[in-house]
């Protein structure tokens, strides 16, 4: 395959949005964990709680910066590198972005100083207020980008003319119909995986026989909140999928590995196994369950829904990429669902903190929320090829006319730069967790370093 | 609303002219803190400086955000235009960016080994003003447009008109970060930003001067909207004021006095971005789009101004209030860090 500069263009897109997603998909989960502590110490007055707060505060300072720098890089790219994209539909994805700058970048990064820095300067309420202002934050931030994507994944609300998208009706827009259960299953998933960061550190520390209260308390605040959500994510994610079927059958065929249409009341197989073949057009060494495909996909035992053969071969997305990113979702789904269901009937027993077995995984948890965030995103945004926004602009259409050398160098120095950045960020983190929650001295607030991250580094010198 | 619609890219040209005026101003301080780190090698004054803006840096960076979105938004033409032909400057910023973002928390993680992100804090933040130096530069000297589409090479903007613009950017952050320590410093630091920012105030009047008498020699469309009757005699107080502020300033910096010098420096940065707006308008891509022709769909604009009136005044609002809890000066040993 040559290197075009559309093809670096998409790869350095993908590269940096991986990067980027990692962080808000944590910091929206955190900033929930984080009120919802401060909250508990504002009622409870348990000192627990607020050195909780402040541990995972420290955590979430170096993700969040970490969120917002990948994050500029994102907002730019639509220009650098798409600009026929911004050209034709940024009368569109142009004020929802906009929107997300003002109704949820400022809120956050404005009130992120507060909720950083004023401990010990402002009043508690106001802290905490703060920090509820950058959970909410980060979630409307969400919303007008799930509303941008939606609009991509499938445009309604607009008119074409001369090859330019004009906005007709913006509530049709922003709730496209893809755009609800797209939000839900996203905001869904960025709260599981931060129940299971949160659960892994506890369970480390659980372990090691370390902070023995404050690790209960986060490996039951995790449990608790993921035995609710992940079930139901699992029933998002279902709905979810009849709705691709319904508005996005190219993607959904390639999903489901789906080449033939089969005779009239045969249904469809699932493909358990197997490799697609673009080539042959069918899937090797598969491995399949007659009519269980309709029975996900229609809800009944023969229905019918399209096969990737009743598309142009131009006009369907890469079919392994898809196949196997969707497997690697939901096995990552059911897979949670079980480690739940084993700490949940721990915890009944009373048994928690004593399984050794189930602590030693648990404290291994903490990537996988992080791995389905990114496949369930490749399954979307490779979906959507080849149209970056469907039926009307194609992503080889959409580029910048730029000379590949440019894009090579970009490329190469986004991936050096992230390199050294994430993985000190990583390191970092790591240090933190291992530093632990410091004691709160009560009645010496003032006396405290209220930046928490020197409050880490002189713990750490201790 | 019909009446409002021909008003629309001038209203948005606005908005957008203030979003990239407070970014200037105020992410221009705190990048300038980080041009500085290379003054000194004082562990101290590089903790005090950082601190100084630690609790404001995050909100301040956003209005680049929402000047590039709204540039998007607003005028999506002329952001396909100007985004790709800046490509080089433009990614070298947000590279720079990143460095100097993440520094922010991981100089304090990394202690006592944070020498590589003290490089990256003044590396980053010097490479950022540098390339946004640029950036304006080649967005002066205009873009090569070839039907509504970016029809140049990737260094095109790369002249020693863009240079100049690039170190008059650096100097002209430097002297901000100069007189904000003045504001929030005492001591050692604050006696240091007052004896740099006497050279950096002397590099700001020399790279302004040189531009305000290179753009009219060689555009003589700009030539032409300052020195022509009757626009001369409107136009003539903006240099005569800049040069007043600046002598104001230098005043102010021998007096000692702490206030005046910063307030003074976001005069001179105003009155300057406006001379550049003189001089462009009505384009938004010197010599080839005006605002008309780059303006998006009047649905577009009409939808987002609603936002935009409300939010605004609520964002200043937290934004001021912000600034206002972390008032005064950095006090020795205590600090917010």
């Amino acid at each position: 395959m040559a290197f075009d500069p559309v093809l670096l263009s998409r790869l350095q897109f993908a590269f940096t949005i991986t990067f980027h997603i990692i962080f808000p998909s944590f910091t929206i989960g955190l900033s929930a964990f984080i009120a919802v502590l401060l909250a508990r110490h504002a009622i409870t007055g348990r000192s627990q709680d607020l050195e909780l707060a402040r541990f995972w505060t420290k955590i979430f300072a170096i993700s969040f910066a970490m969120g917002v720098v990948s994050g500029v890089v994102l907002s730019y790219q639509f220009g650098t590198n798409w600009s026929r994209f911004s050209t034709v539909a940024g009368n569109i994805i142009g004020p929802l972005m906009a929107y997300e700058v003002l109704t949820a970048f400022f809120l956050e990064a404005t009130f992120l100083g507060i909720m950083l820095f004023g401990a010990g300067r402002v009043p508690g309420w106001l802290h905490l207020t703060a920090s509820i202002m950058v959970a909410i934050g980060t979630a409307i931030s969400a919303f007008w980008i799930l509303a941008a994507n939606s609009w991509m994944q499938f445009p309604v609300g607009h008119e074409m003319r001369e090859g330019i998208a004009f906005p007709l009706d913006w509530l049709r827009i922003i709730f496209s119909p893809t755009f609800p259960l797209r939000f839900a299953h996203m905001v869904t998933a960025a709260y599981i995986t931060t129940a299971f960061v949160v659960v892994a550190v506890g369970a480390r520390f659980a372990l090691a026989g370390r902070f023995p209260d404050h690790a209960k308390t986060m490996l039951r605040m995790g449990l608790g909140l993921a035995v609710v959500l992940v079930p139901l994510q699992i029933l998002i994610g279902d709905m979810h999928g009849l709705k691709t079927a319904e508005y996005q059958p190219a993607k959904l065929a390639a999903i489901e590995g789906h080449w033939e249409n089969e005779e009239e009341g045969a249904g469809v197989p699932l493909i358990l196994f197997g490799w697609p073949n673009q080539k042959t057009e069918t899937n090797d060494y598969a491995l399949s369950l007659p009519h269980i495909g309709s029975l996900i996909v229609t809800h009944s035992w023969a229905g019918r829904f399209p096969s990737l053969k009743d598309f142009a071969p131009a006009d369907r997305p890469p079919v392994p990429q898809v196949f196997f990113a969707f497997r690697f979702m939901v096995g990552i789904g059911f897979a949670m669902l079980g480690f739940v269901a084993w700490g949940v009937f721990l915890w009944w027993r009373g048994d928690l903190m004593r399984n050794r077995l189930f602590l030693r995984i648990a404290a291994n948890v903490w990537p996988v929320g992080f791995l389905a965030i990114i496949s369930g995103w490749m399954v979307t945004e490779i979906g959507r090829q080849p149209w970056v926004v469907t039926g009307f602009l194609r992503s080889a259409d959409a580029a910048s006319p730029l000379t590949m050398h440019t894009v090579l160098v970009s490329l190469a120095l986004f991936v050096l730069v992230y390199g050294v950045v994430f993985s000190a960020g990583i390191y970092f983190i790591n240090r933190l967790i291992n530093a632990g929650p410091t004691p709160h001295v009560v009645g010496a607030e003032t006396g405290l370093p209220s930046r928490p991250l020197s409050g880490a580094a002189r713990s750490l010198s201790d | 609303m019909t009446g409002l619609e021909p008003y629309l890219p001038l209203i948005w040209a606005g908005i957008l002219a203030t979003a990239v005026g407070l970014y200037v101003i105020l992410d221009g301080f705190d990048l300038g803190l980080g041009i500085l780190f290379f003054t000194t090698r004082d562990e101290t004054a590089r903790d005090d400086m950082m601190s100084s803006v630690a609790p404001f840096w995050d909100g301040n960076e956003t209005w680049l955000v929402l000047g590039g979105g709204g540039l998007l938004a607003a005028f999506p033409l002329a952001y396909s235009i100007i985004m790709p032909a800046l490509y080089i400057p433009i990614i070298l910023m947000l590279l720079a960016l990143i460095l100097r973002g993440v520094a922010f928390e991981f100089r304090w993680a990394a202690k006592p080994w944070h020498g590589f992100w003290d490089v990256a804090f003044a590396g980053g933040s010097t490479l950022a003003a540098l390339a946004q130096g640029f950036v304006l530069g080649g967005l002066i000297q205009g873009i090569t447009v070839k039907d509504n589409a970016f029809a140049g090479g990737p260094f095109d903007w790369f002249s020693p008109f863009a240079l100049l613009c690039g170190f008059g950017l650096v100097a002209g952050y430097g002297l901000l970060a100069c007189c904000w320590l003045l504001m929030k410093t005492s001591g050692g630091l604050a006696a240091h930003a007052r004896r740099l920012a006497l050279p950096f105030l002397l590099a700001v009047v020399f790279c302004a001067a040189v531009v305000s008498i290179w753009t009219p020699l060689r555009y003589p469309a700009i030539a032409e909207r300052w020195f022509s009757t009757p626009n001369i005699f409107y136009l003539w107080p903006l240099p005569a004021a800049t040069g007043a502020l600046a002598f104001l300033v230098f005043r102010a910096l021998r007096r000692g006095d702490d206030f005046i010098p910063f307030f003074g420096v976001v005069g001179i940065f105003l009155l300057c971005f406006a001379g550049l707006a003189i001089s462009a308008y009505p384009y938004l891509v010197p010599h080839s789009i005006d605002l008309w022709q780059a303006a998006g769909a009047p649905e577009s604009l009409k939808f987002m101004l609603i936002g935009v009136s409300i939010l605004l005044p609520v964002i200043l609002g937290y934004t001021i209030f912000v600034y206002w809890t972390f008032r005064g000066r950095l006090r020795v040993g205590e600090g917010y860090h």
